[in-house]
């Protein structure tokens, strides 16, 4: 589950996800950054 | 039976200093409006707590102490509606909430449980179209990463002869360990977020101490607020506190799959005399949710050190035993299915994690966002990291991560779009959330309020509203007052069918 496993071998399941990083990079929230540290709630219960 | 309730993640993009009061209020108000579909007025909360005692039927009626005037403004308070699904929306601790109506089974649990977040997703066009409105975006999530959580609250009717303290010793090692497939992963750790790494729980952190009845500070993992809302003589309502908002739904079947099994043994007294508590719970449970790799060793009370996914199986192979016990009842499908998922989900753990990618909620979003770090060399501290994490959860389906993977088949749903629309419109037909969700739908001007165990009507040619008592959560069902609301084409041949010599 570590980030250099997944490197080493990539398996059919990254190269689903890969599939999709494409279509994920066009619905994601402009300036992530910004976007991020603008997140900010109430706590609740 | 059971039920889900939401707090859901509420933000103004760009402009963090909102209000999230009013924010929520109006995604709750624009929802309420659309769902009156021009009612002169929509049915309030009913906060009055003096349940009168109910008759054989489950029903009786009294007088309700409000005058019908006083419940026709639809701007007193803040805004708390009934759907007509059985559900509440409301705003709670600065949140919209969607409390789910009561179920009796996991699959309708994570039905109308989806229903909540297409219910949000609409509430948020909804309050959009209001001229002069600031998009408002909604996140079926726990945390901002900033120090603040709100909660995904599980509820179960337990017996009440069931002694707290069993609940208390069996519940808590169950909590602790069932994260592993309950979590909805977070990339922070510490309740700030202050370290940047990945951990399988968004709630874990904010759990502080074991048993208590707090639940927005000093977070216990075993909480005891008790309103059973229903006979409290003969009921709990096991109100969890500890769960992630989860988007996967075998996540949400197996969380409330096998905690309602679990209940079911405790109750029955079968785990008298196994004990899986851990010498340090809070600390444990931090540490299963900071471990990916799932090796952690929790230190057991017995002196054994076991890893989670063996505290699971172990608690699994006892819920075998129950439900193959002499004596016990043929096993219902759903069950037997809840058992089944349950150990194919743990060998998956025990084996390799990745192959449940599709399936649950922490894997999921690792997946997502070791793809991201494998193509663009990013660092865990990486802000597009970050907003992987959050917009995973947000509840606009063009833009949540979790329903673009769904939509490319990589993770996995139960129900169709048109089962989930037909759960955000109409109630589950075996429990009360029938006769009140059905009562909103037919009768929607005469209803003045509604909570979990009561209706008050506003009944023509009656002087005072009318309070229907709902305190048994198993009447009420489509074959007890299905016929009833049939032959009943106005709520005044309803109150007279239903039998009563209310007071005129």
């Amino acid at each position: 589950m570590t980030v250099s496993s997944v490197e080493s071998a990539p398996t059919e399941l990254d190269a689903d996800v890969d599939s999709i990083l494409d279509e994920i990079d066009s619905v994601l929230e402009e300036n992530a950054e910004d976007f991020v540290k603008s997140f900010v709630q109430k706590g609740g219960q | 039976m059971m039920g889900i309730e939401t707090e859901y993640g509420i933000s103004v993009p760009g402009l963090p200093n909102m209000n999230p009061m009013a924010s929520s209020s109006q995604i709750v108000n624009a929802y309420a409006r659309q769902a009156a579909q021009g009612a002169r007025a929509r049915a309030h909360w009913d906060y009055d707590l003096e349940s009168p005692l109910r008759d054989a039927r489950g029903f009786d009626m009294s007088r309700a102490d409000a005058d019908p005037s006083q419940l026709t403004d639809e701007d007193t308070g803040m805004a708390n509606v009934i759907l007509t699904n059985g559900a509440r929306l409301y705003v709670d601790h600065a949140h919209p909430e969607y409390s789910s109506p009561e179920v009796t089974n996991p699959r309708d649990a994570v039905l109308w449980d989806r229903a909540g977040v297409v219910i949000m997703a609409r509430a948020m066009e909804l309050a959009a179209a209001v001229p002069q409105a600031e998009p408002i975006v909604l996140y079926k999530n726990n945390t901002d990463n900033k120090g603040a959580s709100y909660g995904c609250h599980e509820n179960y009717l337990m017996q009440r002869a069931t002694p707290f303290a069993d609940i208390v010793r069996h519940l808590t090692p169950f909590f602790i360990t069932r994260q592993v497939f309950t979590g909805a992963g977070r990339l922070g750790v510490g309740q700030d977020g202050r370290r940047s790494a990945y951990q399988i729980s968004q709630r874990a952190d904010f759990f502080e101490v074991e048993v208590g009845l707090e639940t927005t500070l000093k977070r216990p993992i075993i909480n005891t607020r008790d309103e059973p809302h229903a006979d409290p003589e003969r009921f709990r309502r096991l109100h969890v506190i500890v769960g992630d908002a989860n988007l996967s739904d075998t996540a949400t079947y197996l969380k409330m799959g096998t905690t309602a099994i679990v209940l079911s043994m405790v109750e029955a007294g079968f785990l008298r005399g196994r004990d899986w508590s851990a010498s340090r719970s809070v600390a444990e449970m931090h540490a299963v949710s900071h471990d990916t790799t799932l090796s952690h060793r929790i230190a057991l009370a017995d002196g054994r050190s076991l890893t989670a996914v063996q505290v699971q199986q172990e608690i699994l192979d006892a819920a075998r035993d129950f439900c193959g016990r002499d004596g016990a009842s043929a096993l219902d499908p759903q069950t037997e299915h809840v058992l089944d998922e349950w150990q194919r989900v743990l060998d998956g753990l025990a084996s390799d994690p990745a192959t449940l990618s599709r399936e649950l909620d922490w894997l999921a979003k690792l997946a997502l966002m070791e793809g991201y770090m494998r193509r663009d060399a990013l660092p865990w501290d990486a802000p597009r990291l970050q907003l992987i994490d959050l917009q995973y959860s947000d509840v606009r389906p063009q833009r949540g991560l979790a329903a673009r993977l769904e939509d490319r088949g990589l993770l996995t749903r139960m129900f169709t779009d048109d089962e989930v629309a037909a759960a955000v419109l109409s109630p589950p037909e075996d429990t009360r959330a029938y006769f009140r969700g059905e009562c909103m739908r037919r009768y929607p001007e005469s209803v003045a309020a509604a909570s979990w165990d009561s209706l008050v009507f506003d009944v023509p040619g009656y002087e005072s509203l009318l309070r229907v008592p709902t305190l048994e959560p198993t009447r009420g069902t489509r074959a007890h007052v299905g016929a009833l609301l049939d032959s009943s084409p106005d709520v005044a041949t309803l109150i007279q069918r239903l039998g009563a010599d209310a007071p005129r």
